[in-house]
């Protein structure tokens, strides 16, 4: 697995340990007083680290290679899962995945960014980067999750809307402001959950929910902790301040109000015990959704009016 | 013959400083930046700052713009008292934007309000590039958003002219929830009934082509005007492609079918006021007594 720079000392520290171990179990010396002292002090070390993770911390987690996607969540979450493919346009991106299933026997549609964990998929996924084709599958899916009165579940997990020519081609920006303007007037409940990246206009396209929730260690954001360091201050390198100075931590965003409710993660991140994290979003999922349930239509758009008018940081003079 | 003057460096002639060769001149001679023809900026008044010789449209400051486009004396303007209050503590932002205000004499980078055109009630956002790029943050959406919101309460159509960088790094992930905000308004505007025109004006980029830019009933672009979702670089970066030197020209979004018309500044107002006028309320027939068995009563 993938280590990350701050996970380092718990690592050497481990290994430490591992070697004291092999050499007990050879019979040599006994080291059992010394090995329960360095697994005391991992103990300690890693909830100091793990608890105290710096927002760009943080960003290395959430970019975790094993990082889990919205298929892997699909597989824990939801029964009898079928995904639907194409815009019925111009062709299917892979960097969306749509579908029904069941969630706790209720009809959902569930539609998330989807990144590959290996190269391959990663290209054949454009790194869960979405086409215009992308947002107008999605919105086909919501709109047929509002024709058959089914609440919706979105997963958030892309670096970006795709930057090319293609893509400006076929209308990139005409395909995220319809998604925003016509997710805004859905009569079913809309669940958004942020697992990993939330880049810029690319995620906030699947991001019009009436409950917006981000995962512990996942980063939502205007643009990446590289991009901002490189406008604001002309040098990419400075990627470790911008991801404080922005405010992109599950932490910063719920302070400045625009989500919900922070979902924990297993220590050391989602990708330590999927199932756990897993468990930990089923049981968010099922109270959002007693929630909503007792919303009219006309209260579910009244809701998420209330909630995304009132997002911005103003004064009046 | 301008030229000539020009070249002979005479004493009564004011030569353009720097600034002025690249915006709205303070001086009395603008140089156009597309191909380098000098012109008095009175004649370029009277034009709308479209060269003489070249027909570029140079940039509009939103007031500029408002007085190309509004009947005299029928605008009232909206929200003026709405300021931001740096949300995440960005050094010397609040300077920055005090700098603009007293360079353009705006209180933030959209003008709203309300007004005719050739005598057609709107209400309007006007976008003005030279006050922090024209760039989105919490101000901007807010003033936006209750503009459209108004427009809806009064049943008049609504016309927003976009120039804008995207969204306003300093404001952070706020100022990208101003996309979801202003669309959002949009939308209740959209079921209400409310007739909404985009125009999209020199330069349109970001978050703004992402959200409100590109939700109008009808959009509608300046010739020439540069529109589009990621910046040129970061295509050219990230992709390698090599871009056509049209693209992202409201020519480029015509030809590839996301844009409605382009218009000439000259034709503006004509063209506006045709649209609205052909989207006057009428009043829907009245509904029919109840069939009773197979005849209208």
């Amino acid at each position: 697995m993938q280590i990350l720079e701050f996970e380092k000392p718990i690592v050497h520290l481990r290994e430490k340990i591992n070697e004291l171990k092999n050499i007990s179990i050879n019979g040599e010396i006994d080291l059992s007083d010394e090995i329960k002292t360095l697994e005391e002090r991992l103990e300690k070390l890693e909830d100091d680290v793990y608890t105290h993770l710096e927002p760009w911390d943080r960003v290395q987690v959430a970019r975790h290679q094993e990082r889990p996607t919205t298929l892997d969540y699909i597989h824990h979450l939801i029964e009898d899962f079928i995904e639907f493919h194409g815009d019925r346009y111009f062709s299917d991106d892979e960097a969306i995945v749509a579908g029904v299933g069941s969630f706790h026997g209720q009809p959902v549609t569930i539609i998330g960014h989807q990144r590959g964990k290996k190269t391959k998929e990663n290209i054949r996924r454009n790194f869960g980067m979405p086409h215009p084709e992308g947002y107008r599958k999605a919105m086909r899916h919501m709109k047929l999750a509002e024709k058959f009165n089914r609440p919706i579940i979105t997963f958030i997990d892309t670096k970006g809307a795709e930057p090319g020519k293609a893509a400006e081609e076929r209308g990139q920006s005409e395909a995220i402001a319809y998604n925003l303007k016509e997710m805004a007037g859905l009569t079913v409940p809309i669940i958004s959950i942020v697992i990993g990246e939330g880049g810029s206009g690319g995620a906030l396209a699947l991001g019009v929910g009436n409950h917006v929730h981000m995962l512990e260690n996942s980063t939502y954001s205007v643009i990446s902790p590289e991009g901002a360091a490189a406008l604001l201050w002309k040098d990419a390198a400075l990627a470790q301040q911008a991801a404080e100075t922005m405010r992109i931590t599950s932490y910063d965003l719920k302070d400045l109000g625009v989500i919900d409710k922070i979902i924990e993660e297993p220590r050391g991140g989602a990708h330590r015990d999927v199932e756990k994290q897993a468990k930990y979003i089923e049981d968010t999922i099922q109270s959002s959704l007693d929630e909503l349930k007792a919303l009219s239509k006309d209260e579910l758009v009244e809701n998420r009016w209330d909630k995304f008018s009132k997002i911005g940081d103003i004064r009046e003079v | 013959m301008l030229k000539k003057i020009f070249n002979r460096n005479n004493n009564n002639t004011v030569i353009p400083d720097e600034q002025s060769k690249k915006e709205i001149p303070e001086g009395l001679m603008t140089k156009c930046d597309k191909c380098g023809n000098i012109a008095y900026r009175k004649e370029l008044i009277n034009n709308e700052y479209v060269c003489l010789n070249c027909d570029h449209h140079m940039p509009l400051d939103a007031w500029t713009r408002i007085g190309t486009l509004f009947d005299e004396g029928s605008f009232e303007e909206w929200d003026t008292h709405i300021r931001t209050n740096n949300p995440l503590g960005f050094p010397e932002y609040l300077e920055k934007l005090e700098k603009d205000s007293k360079k353009t004499g705006l209180t933030e980078a959209v003008v709203t309000g309300k007004g005719t055109i050739q005598g057609n009630e709107t209400a309007f956002a006007v976008m003005d590039a030279g006050f922090r790029m024209g760039s989105m943050g919490s101000v901007v959406g807010e003033k936006i958003t209750r503009a459209i919101e108004r427009a809806r309460e009064l049943k008049i159509p609504f016309i927003i002219f976009t120039a804008s960088g995207g969204a306003r790094m300093q404001e952070g992930v706020l100022s990208l929830m101003q996309m979801s905000k202003t669309s959002f308004a949009i939308k209740r505007f959209s079921d209400a009934g409310g007739l909404m025109i985009s125009v999209m004006t020199h330069p349109t980029t970001g978050g703004v082509t992402a959200s409100f830019a590109s939700l109008g009933d009808y959009n509608f672009a300046e010739p020439e005007a540069l529109i589009g979702f990621a910046g040129r670089r970061i295509i050219e970066q990230t992709t390698r492609e090599k871009l056509p030197d049209d693209f992202q020209t409201a020519e480029f979004l015509l030809k590839h079918g996301q844009l409605d018309k382009i218009i000439h500044r000259h034709d503006m107002a004509d063209v506006l006021a045709k649209v609205l006028r052909l989207h006057a309320p009428v009043s829907a027939p009245e509904k029919k007594e109840a069939v009773k068995g197979g005849q209208t009563v």
